[in-house]
């Protein structure tokens, strides 16, 4: 069954030569993020930028590693890479160093290692894994739930060091399983959490859900045509909503007006389903409408327990400052404010390189590491910002072509993986380099000062690579 | 297998490509569209002046102020903006040398060309005045305003503690410093650091290559506000601490003066001591430097949290109270006493006497047999059994451990029966090992603050609140709540009663031995005590409370090489209490000796050794 193939010359190019020219541009700024007169030789071991270099020449090793494995390792081996990276996960909480309040470090003598950044890769093979060998289909629930444990088992391990970050990388999968042809319903409901969970903050709940169940009415009636059910279910649901609140107000006094209607919705449902079940055999629609009116509105109750009561402050404040409800004068959005002086002062061309002056006052933070688009934003200005968000888009589109022109799902499934976890670190790191989103303490792929982030990402795409060049080898 | 979802790889390019326009739009808008072009085209640059939040106060228990904020100013220096310079005109206005200028210069240069750093620490306010006018001559620096603490008395500084710059090691532990930070060191400035120290504040500021401010980057809003530190509410009683430190000058020993209901300290006298305002702005690391190398007194060495004394014969009523509750003796209990107890001697005194008659004369024969009976106790199968029993009642005390509260508090030493096992084997040691702690001499060793702590919990009746100095931070009106939990002692109240009757006894009855101690109208509760020292003469020890229901203040008095209890550490201990619970002297004569009495110049042999 095997075909022999020359991998060096199967190999694709393009993203090849994308990938050196962003690990290329990472050192250089990574030696300009840290510049310092005393050390100005780049391969100085003792700076940032020394060691960068070392990192760098060991992920090339290590790639050419990765593409002589044969193809079929990671076909069988992946459900074992998987297993062995939640082994570490699990250790790391036991034995991992505690940096800044979170154990996602091993140390060993001068090297840490963080076995978040390797639990990717290892997750995307066993995804592909799963949902190639038994020809899995992701529009059974059963199917989608086992996939999403998958993805979540690792996020919960991560987001119980803490690192909120790592954690919130692995949603990416989603849109793995969104084109392996997820429940748009799914779909549908993980966008509105997203959409209601803004709406939650920026707007009076109880507007909100009046406005939701006004929405869900008139839905109801497209779907319908017959006026007379949505008015009925409308007649119960204020009925009984007016019952409650009355009842409330002058007896128990203890519920909310939000917790009322969240009752009286579930009652509501209840009696208007027999109502349907007498005098409308098929109202499909109507009960899919139901259901997501009821699942928003305990969804927005839900948000503002977790805002207030689970998110650390710093990161509620985070997200306060982002949607803009909170200027601040106290300081928590610094980091962020600093970061989009210096990539704002970079102008349209730039300051020069190792011109910028923002970022030589060690005024933004791990200028080197999480903050590396400072730099590139400070020194390189418009021009150089859109050429690397444009090296990006253009390294994600060729990978979604080699996604595409798989002969195997389980090298597609894999594909989309790292075009999964490569996008959202792109576009979360800068988003929140230039405050389009929340400060979440994410690398930039190839540019970030770091081995284990460096090697991870390196793993990633290399693995994909080895696939890609050898799709031809099996027919797997 | 058939692709059943291959149009949706339309909708996966969309959404990166809308997000990746989503950067590119929101970068052409911070970085062509905003007016920041003027930082790169005019040669501008932002200068960084960090806003540095005051201080929080430091308030005593009656409102009064004790510690409060004076202003100081930086002079700043970027290096890469000093251009032009004329050095000359420049040393003479701010009076200083050519070598200072170009050592000074180099420090800056090496700590980084690009960024600010202090060039001169701390000129004075006429300085600043001068040099104000004549900024524009001197392109690349700039005035940071700072504060610095001044104190309304000179006292107190072993408790207030004291406020230096940040070091390496600092910054590199807490990433909040950065260099030319303040931080707090010991007493309150140390345990409240964070709450003192407030929140930095940034304001940027566009500046023109002549060092002139051209007016805020972004109409100020990317600045950020500094936050004043809160302020604290002491239980310090300023006047009584004043007091102490004047009863306590010329000599070496401590005062610790706590409210029993509360827990609060009231006074924390270290002496020999030194004026906090010494180790303030510039002045600061010389003077500090002086203090440390005084190796005679010691005046930076806090006798009341670090030194560890025996506590002696005050320690017979913590003897006698684990007697009564072990039920070896009762209050009626009599011993005879022939001038001592086996190898222990006893001065002389009437006998037999009964357990109130025993703390009345401070006799040691009772407290050997006692505590012979303690460790002798049938009810457990060996002496080390009953000594661990023994050992668990002082740990309820407070002693044998850190109280809390402060930094670099001795935990004292309460031997435990391994200690003995280790020295004599197991079950080679007896009680008559052992007995000199009856007495409180031996390896007992507890803290100035220890014996404080052991009166409040004597003066309640079984139990204490933790020791502290803060009653209160910021607007919160309320005290910590680990300050508001009770330890209680396993021993019952009515056993305190018989203690209590015999310190009565020691301070006003007819043969008692701290009579000296007496205050008019007030009933004091008191007990001496003379802590052996095998380097010299012993030291004279007194703890107290009063009045004798209800007490108000609990205090404990150390005075070094300054012999019995009564003699020294008992009168002094009076005057605070007659101090603080009216406010004024009956017996002046008693004040004058006190205030006199210099216990450090004499020539004594013992001093040097320590």
């Amino acid at each position: 069954m095997k075909r022999s193939i020359n991998i060096w010359i199967g190999i694709d190019k393009i993203t090849i030569v994308l990938f050196l020219l962003l690990v290329t541009i990472g050192w250089f700024n990574i030696y300009a993020a840290v510049y310092n007169e005393e050390h100005k030789e780049i391969l100085d071991l003792s700076q940032r930028y020394g060691k960068q270099f070392i990192w760098i020449i060991a992920t090339l090793i290590i790639a050419v590693f990765v593409l002589i494995i044969d193809t079929r390792f990671y076909f069988f081996f992946g459900w074992f890479i998987y297993a062995g990276l939640i082994f570490l996960l699990c250790l790391v909480l036991v034995l991992g160093r505690e940096i800044n309040g979170a154990r996602s470090w091993f140390e060993f003598g001068q090297v840490s290692l963080q076995p978040s950044e390797f639990g990717k890769f290892g997750t995307a093979l066993a995804l592909a894994g799963f949902l190639s060998t038994r020809r899995q289909d992701l529009t059974k629930i059963k199917v989608f739930i086992i996939a999403s444990a998958i993805i979540l088992f690792p996020a919960l391990l991560i987001a119980i060091q803490p690192d909120l970050g790592s954690t919130v990388v692995f949603f990416a999968f989603f849109i793995v399983l969104f084109r392996e042809g997820m429940s748009l319903y799914v779909f549908i409901s993980g966008l509105l959490m997203v959409i209601l969970f803004f709406l939650s903050l920026l707007i009076n709940n109880l507007y909100l859900i009046i406005t939701l169940i006004a929405i869900a009415f008139l839905i109801a009636w497209f779907a319908t045509r017959k006026w007379k059910l949505c008015i009925t279910g409308l007649g119960i649901l204020i009925l009984i909503g007016g019952v409650l609140y009355i009842l409330d107000y002058y007896l128990i006094k203890t519920f909310s007006n939000e917790f009322i209607i969240l009752i009286a919705i579930v009652l509501a449902g209840i009696a208007y389903a027999y109502y349907v079940f007498l005098y409308n055999r098929k109202a499909v629609a109507v009960v899919i409408i139901y259901l997501f009116l009821l699942g928003s509105v305990f969804f927005i109750n839900s948000v503002d327990y977790t805002f207030n009561k689970i998110l650390k402050p710093h990161q509620k404040e985070r997200v306060e400052i982002t949607l803009g409800f909170k200027s601040d004068p106290h300081g928590t959005g610094y980091n962020v404010n600093q970061s989009i002086i210096s990539i704002g002062s970079g102008g349209f061309t730039g300051k020069g390189y190792l011109q910028g002056t923002q970022t030589k006052f060690k005024f933004v933070p791990a200028q080197s590491t999480d903050f590396i688009f400072c730099t590139i934003g400070e020194e390189w200005g418009f021009l150089g910002s859109v050429t690397v968000v444009g090296l990006y888009l253009f390294l994600l589109l060729r990978l979604v072509i080699l996604a595409e022109r798989q002969r195997s799902v389980f090298s597609r499934v894999y594909g989309y993986g790292v075009i999964s976890i490569l996008f959202i670190h792109f576009f979360i790191n800068i988003g929140m380099a230039i405050g389009l989103v929340p400060v979440i303490g994410i690398p930039l792929p190839f540019l970030s000062y770091g081995g284990s982030s460096l090697w991870g990402f390196t793993i990633l795409l290399f693995i994909f690579l080895r696939l890609d060049a050898g799709r031809d080898e099996y027919l797997i | 297998m058939k692709d059943a979802f291959i149009n949706r790889k339309y909708f996966v390019i969309a959404f990166i490509i809308i997000a990746s326009i989503a950067l590119i739009v929101k970068l052409f808008i911070i970085q062509v569209v905003k007016n920041t072009y003027r930082l790169s085209a005019d040669n501008n640059v932002l200068r960084y002046v960090t806003q540095y939040p005051a201080r929080g106060l430091i308030y005593d228990r009656n409102g009064k102020l004790i510690v409060f904020n004076q202003a100081a100013y930086d002079l700043m220096v970027v290096p890469v903006q000093t251009t032009q310079l004329d050095t000359t005109a420049f040393c003479n206005d701010l009076q200083i040398t050519k070598d200072v200028f170009k050592e000074r210069m180099q420090a800056a240069i090496n700590y980084s060309r690009r960024a600010s750093s202090v060039f001169l620490k701390q000129i004075s306010a006429e300085t600043y005045a001068k040099f104000q006018e004549k900024m524009f001559m001197y392109p690349g620096f700039y005035v940071q305003p700072r504060t610095l603490r001044k104190y309304s008395k000179p006292v107190g500084a072993h408790l207030l503690g004291y406020v230096s710059e940040v070091d390496e090691a600092i910054i590199k532990k807490d990433s909040y410093y950065k260099p030319g930070d303040y931080i707090g060191k010991l007493g309150i400035e140390e345990v409240y650091e964070k709450e003192l120290r407030g929140k930095r504040g940034v304001k940027i500021y566009l500046v023109d290559v002549y060092s002139r401010i051209k007016g805020s980057y972004d109409d100020g809003r990317m600045d950020t506000l500094a936050i004043q530190g809160s302020d604290i509410k002491s239980g310090i009683d300023l006047d009584l601490q004043e007091y102490g430190e004047l009863l306590m000058q010329n000599k070496s020993g401590s005062i610790v003066a706590i409210e029993p209901q509360t827990g609060e300290i009231l006074a924390l006298v270290s002496s020999p001591n030194y004026d906090p305002g010494l180790l303030v702005g510039r002045i600061r690391s010389e003077n500090f430097a002086k203090l440390q190398s005084d190796t005679l007194l010691e005046p930076l060495f806090n006798r009341a949290l670090m030194a560890s004394y025996p506590p002696g014969s005050t320690f017979k009523p913590v003897n006698g109270l684990i007697g009564l509750q072990e039920k070896v003796i009762l209050p009626s209990t009599e011993f005879g006493c022939n001038n001592g107890y086996l190898f222990v001697d006893c001065h002389s005194h009437s006998s037999p006497l009964n357990l109130k008659g025993a703390i009345e004369n401070s006799c040691n024969s009772y407290f050997c047999q006692t505590y012979r009976r303690i460790l002798e106790n049938p009810k457990y199968s060996s002496v080390a059994e009953a000594f661990e029993k023994w050992k668990g009642y002082l740990n309820e005390f407070g002693l044998g451990s850190r109280l809390g509260d402060f930094v670099n508090e001795l935990t004292g030493f309460v031997p435990s029966p391994s200690y003995y096992d280790k020295y004599h084997g197991a079950n080679k040691w007896k009680a008559l090992t052992v007995i000199s702690m009856a007495i409180g001499q031996g390896e007992v060793g507890i803290t100035p603050l220890q014996m404080a702590n052991l009166t409040a919990a004597i003066a309640n009746r079984g139990y204490y609140f933790t020791p502290h100095t803060v009653k209160a931070v910021g607007n919160n009106q309320k005290t910590d709540q680990k300050f508001q939990v009770k330890h209680s002692i396993s021993i019952d109240s009515v056993n305190f009663e018989r203690i209590i009757e015999g310190m009565e006894a020691a301070v006003s009855g007819a043969s008692g031995t701290a009579r000296i101690a007496a205050i008019p109208d007030i009933v004091v509760c008191g007990k001496t005590g003379t802590a052996e020292n095998p380097h010299g003469e012993e030291h004279s020890v007194f703890i107290a409370f009063a009045p004798k229901d209800n007490p108000k203040i609990a205090i404990a008095v150390l005075v070094e090489n300054a012999g019995f209890g009564a003699t020294y550490a008992a009168p002094v201990a009076s005057l605070m209490m007659e101090k603080y619970l009216k406010g004024e002297i009956t017996n002046k004569y008693q004040e004058q000796r006190m205030l006199n009495l210099n216990l450090i110049d004499k020539p004594a042999e013992n001093e040097t050794q320590h």
